[in-house]
């Protein structure tokens, strides 16, 4: 979470100086400890992981190399969407990481797939799949078809509602009528648990369980987890319309110095320590950034404007 | 023996799964029932634990088939009626059609939608969705007229690595047989010249096909010749045959069930007229259905769609000119 931090500090300086970042910075400020502690969870390579907006802290988790993230992020054509596609929407599903679509909850039942597949092939064994939604993705018919399906398939799922209270600028009592969105779990037949997601302990513990029963074969899982987004919904959004009452309510803690002061609390590091592991991380991201700045962006000229990958079947240009 | 536009599609199905272990099918009322229109007829039992009934969630039928794609299974997805397809059209215009291009991925997924009308089926039950697919970069779109089509091109369908929307059409299902299946002859991409001609081209594909040679019979009544080109896929286009075609007689129409604005019709319109111009001894004309929703009653269906008599209409007024 903290190289997260530092990745997307970064990655909104780039944005707010112009000419390097081309489209918008979506950061996950304040949802690390959420994001991480499902990341943690899954092994690469084995389990299948599709974070949405707001998981650059989840994907480092799972092993996304900081690489992959700037290169997206600056239109690098070294990277795996290679000017293609933007920013949060990258992804190599051949390696269980899904690349997400606009479109919120869409991603549910794509995870859904490759675990039915895999049962099918006899290849499931204990591998879960994982993906994330918001508060304001819970009120599509996606979210709704997929969990239901994962639900009716019994497959080993978990779901991650990150309710940081605003959808974009529309707040929570505009997007659900029920009390605790966690409520909606027993609906679809899935067991569900809400946690203080400024916490990051409680953020382990709930992952850590929830991961477990589904590779257990206990069905799909929920976990909601409350906080504030502590940005705008991109780095173009001041966040105005968050009142002064939300900012400072009990949802508002960032969990980052939060996790910092139980570290230091509990004496598993000391604050230099701390200050190194920081020092460290924006070594890391200054190289990948100086590294990526060198390369190459995508030649119009060189691209292969052809959509299918059989070629065969790709049409010729009818255009003038 | 015979054997049906209907059955082939299940014999096709049943061929797939017994060669391939990674192609399952997925959809709603398919399993032990058999399907709406029974084209997976004890495919389930045959293929005990590869044939699932689905829950009427057509966006998450093909988001699954997208996840299942990516970890290297071959789904075939049923949509009950094309129309219902549009409440999966996000998973397949921006999900499957996208994923090759944006991530290397390979989508192989084939989703077949039972298309077109039939007396009775009103509004919603009678669609013909291809042209709103074929826009979409990434999706080939094939719509078979014949009982060999409906067989080879589905096999083929399933073995293509891209996402597939395979347009089969309910009005042939049961009306058109075959004595056998036949060898397969051309691949998808190729179009068809389903009657050879002199005067004029018609330019079609699916059920429309039949009611075209049936107008060219008409016609060879008073003495012309009328090509029938059968595009068998809408995408890719085979605009070499259609140019081809046209170059022999000069003279085209092009007829589509589907609603008129944009469309198939449009496209091969667009494509003689920019790049066959020359060809043409006469502005080249489109028959579609008419611009409203498809009416249930037999005798407004009958009069919303192209018919023999229209075609035949039609193919006068092109021949006067």
């Amino acid at each position: 979470m903290l190289l997260s931090r530092v990745l997307e500090e970064k990655l909104g300086s780039l944005y707010r100086a112009g000419g390097r970042i081309v489209g918008g910075v979506y950061l996950g400020k304040g949802q690390e400890a959420f994001s991480a502690a499902l990341g943690i969870q899954l092994r690469k390579g084995r389990d299948i992981y599709g974070p949405l907006i707001r998981d650059q802290a989840g994907r480092i988790a799972f092993g996304e190399s900081l690489l992959d993230a700037v290169r997206t992020y600056l239109g690098a054509v070294t990277g795996p969407m290679r000017g293609r596609d933007g920013n949060i929407h990258r992804g190599r599903p051949k390696e269980g990481l899904m690349a997400m679509i606009s479109h919120l909850g869409s991603l549910v039942s794509v995870v859904a797939g490759g675990l039915f597949a895999r049962r099918l092939a006899g290849t499931l064994h204990d591998s879960v799949g994982a993906t994330s939604i918001g508060d304001g993705g819970t009120s599509t018919g996606a979210f709704h078809e997929g969990l239901n399906m994962a639900a009716v398939e019994k497959l080993p799922l978990v779901i991650s509602v990150a309710n940081n209270q605003y959808a974009y600028s529309t707040p929570n009592c505009r997007q659900y009528a029920c009390v605790d969105l966690v409520d909606r779990a027993k609906g679809y037949g899935v067991q569900g648990v809400a946690v203080d997601a400024t916490d990051l302990g409680q953020c382990l513990e709930a992952f850590d369980a929830a991961v477990k029963r589904a590779r257990n074969g206990e069905g799909p899982q929920m976990v909601v987890g409350h906080l504030l987004r502590l940005s705008g919904h991109g780095e173009h959004d001041d966040a105005s319309y968050i009142p002064e009452t939300a900012r400072k309510g009990p949802s508002s803690v960032d969990c980052l110095p939060a996790a910092e002061r139980r570290i230091i609390d509990e004496g598993w590091m000391n604050e230099n320590e701390l200050k190194d592991l920081f020092t460290e991380a924006r070594g890391k991201v200054d190289q990948a950034v100086a590294k990526v700045s060198k390369e190459a962006t995508p030649d119009p000229f060189k691209e292969k404007w052809q959509a299918l990958s059989s070629e065969e079947l790709a049409e010729g240009h009818h255009e003038a | 023996m015979s054997i049906t536009y209907l059955e082939a599609i299940r014999e096709a199905q049943y061929e797939a799964l017994r060669n391939n272990p990674s192609v399952f099918l997925y959809g709603q009322d398919i399993g032990s029932f058999g399907g709406a229109f029974k084209a997976t007829k004890n495919l389930n039992k045959e293929f005990p634990g590869r044939v699932f009934d689905s829950p009427i969630s057509e966006d998450a039928m093909v988001g699954m088939a997208v996840g299942a794609a990516v970890e290297g299974a071959r789904p075939i997805v049923e949509m009950q009626f094309a129309d219902f397809s549009s409440v999966g059209f996000n998973q397949i215009v921006n999900q499957a059609a996208t994923l090759y291009w944006r991530t290397s991925t390979p989508c192989p997924i084939t989703i077949r939608m039972p298309s077109g009308g039939t007396a009775g089926s009103g509004p919603f039950h009678s669609q013909s969705m291809e042209a709103i697919y074929a826009h979409y970069p990434g999706l080939v779109i094939v719509t078979p007229a014949t009982v060999e089509d409906a067989y080879w091109m589905l096999l083929d369908s399933i073995a293509i690595n891209d996402p597939v929307i395979y347009c089969e059409h309910k009005f042939l299902y049961y009306h058109l047989k075959a004595d056998e299946i036949g060898t397969r002859t051309l691949p998808i991409g190729k179009a068809r010249i389903a009657r050879p001609g002199r005067h004029a081209t018609i330019v079609t594909y699916s059920a429309m096909v039949h009611e075209a040679l049936r107008a060219a019979e008409e016609l060879q009544l008073d003495g012309y010749s009328i090509e029938v080109v059968d595009l068998r896929s809408v995408k890719p286009m085979d605009t070499d045959t259609i140019l081809a075609s046209v170059a022999r007689t000069g003279r085209l129409l092009a007829v589509g069930e589907a609603f008129p604005w944009g469309g198939v019709t449009a496209e091969i319109i667009a494509r003689v007229a920019s790049e066959g111009f020359h060809l043409l001894d006469a502005p080249p004309m489109r028959l579609n259905s008419k611009d409203t929703p498809i009416p249930y009653h037999p005798n407004l269906w009958k009069a919303h769609r192209p018919t023999i008599a229209t075609i035949a209409a039609a193919l006068r007024r092109l021949l006067r000119y």
